[in-house]
């Protein structure tokens, strides 16, 4: 990945993680130790209290890179559009 | 095969026809219904939100239903599943499975209600008669039902 490109993101919250966040969406510029899903979820919590009352059980929320599931050590690469929810409901 | 996601109620009926209509190699159709119950776990439900990711819905729905259709002898499959605000005893989802017999409509269905309810990003936000909302927690019953087509 090239290190000299800032990397804009859109990231999208749904359900709990939407309200506590408090924001639909937003785009943001990733620092560059900021490599995997974890590591994202890691630094939105130093963001204000509403992201780290979202993330404080990081195992619960879910992750879609491009809207495709994806596992915490997954690697952000060049994705557009990173989403974070809960478990889902539907059905 | 189609899948929707829709604000509108959907007419079993309807749906049925317009996916098998005329059509003579089909010797069994199974239809699964998902309505709002109005209570749960003993709490009173008035209401139902739903929300859902526009675009990977769809996209999930749809490689649900591919992998369904690559599973068992299909000749159709429908899945229509509703957004925005129901009621007890509203229609939340609709599943249609056509086949020569029945064995594979009946297990195609199951396998179809098991992936979406774990798979495709819905949430469901319930509302008691008081004016009291919060989101339904996700089920450990729904993840093992899944898991047992793995």
């Amino acid at each position: 990945m090239a290190t000299d490109a800032k990397r804009r993101v859109r990231l999208v919250y749904f359900a709990w993680v939407r309200e506590k966040v408090g924001l639909p969406s937003e785009d943001v510029e990733l620092p560059e130790d900021v490599t995997t899903v974890e590591t994202l979820i890691g630094w939105l919590k130093q963001r204000g209290p509403g992201y780290s009352d979202a993330f404080a059980r990081p195992q619960v929320v879910r992750a879609a890179l491009d809207k495709v599931h994806v596992k915490p050590a997954t690697p952000l690469g060049a994705v557009r559009e990173i989403a974070f929810f809960p478990p889902v409901t539907g059905g | 095969m189609p899948v929707r996601v829709q604000v509108d109620d959907f007419d079993v009926t309807a749906e049925t026809e317009r996916l098998v209509g005329g059509r003579k190699d089909i010797g069994a159709i199974v239809t699964f219904t998902g309505r709002v119950r109005g209570e749960d776990d003993g709490r009173q439900v008035a209401a139902l939100t739903l929300e859902h990711y526009p675009g990977m819905t769809e996209t999930e729905m749809a490689s649900i239903e591919a992998e369904a259709m690559a599973r068992w002898p299909l000749q159709a499959a429908l899945m229509v599943h509703r957004v925005g605000e129901m009621k007890a005893g509203d229609n939340i989802v609709l599943v249609i499975t056509a086949s020569a017999h029945r064995s594979a409509a009946f297990e195609a269905a199951e396998f179809l209600m098991d992936y979406l309810k774990t798979r495709a990003p819905f949430w469901k936000k319930e509302t008691t008669p008081d004016g009291g909302s919060a989101w339904v927690e996700a089920r450990a019953g729904d993840e093992d039902a899944a898991d047992r087509w793995r």
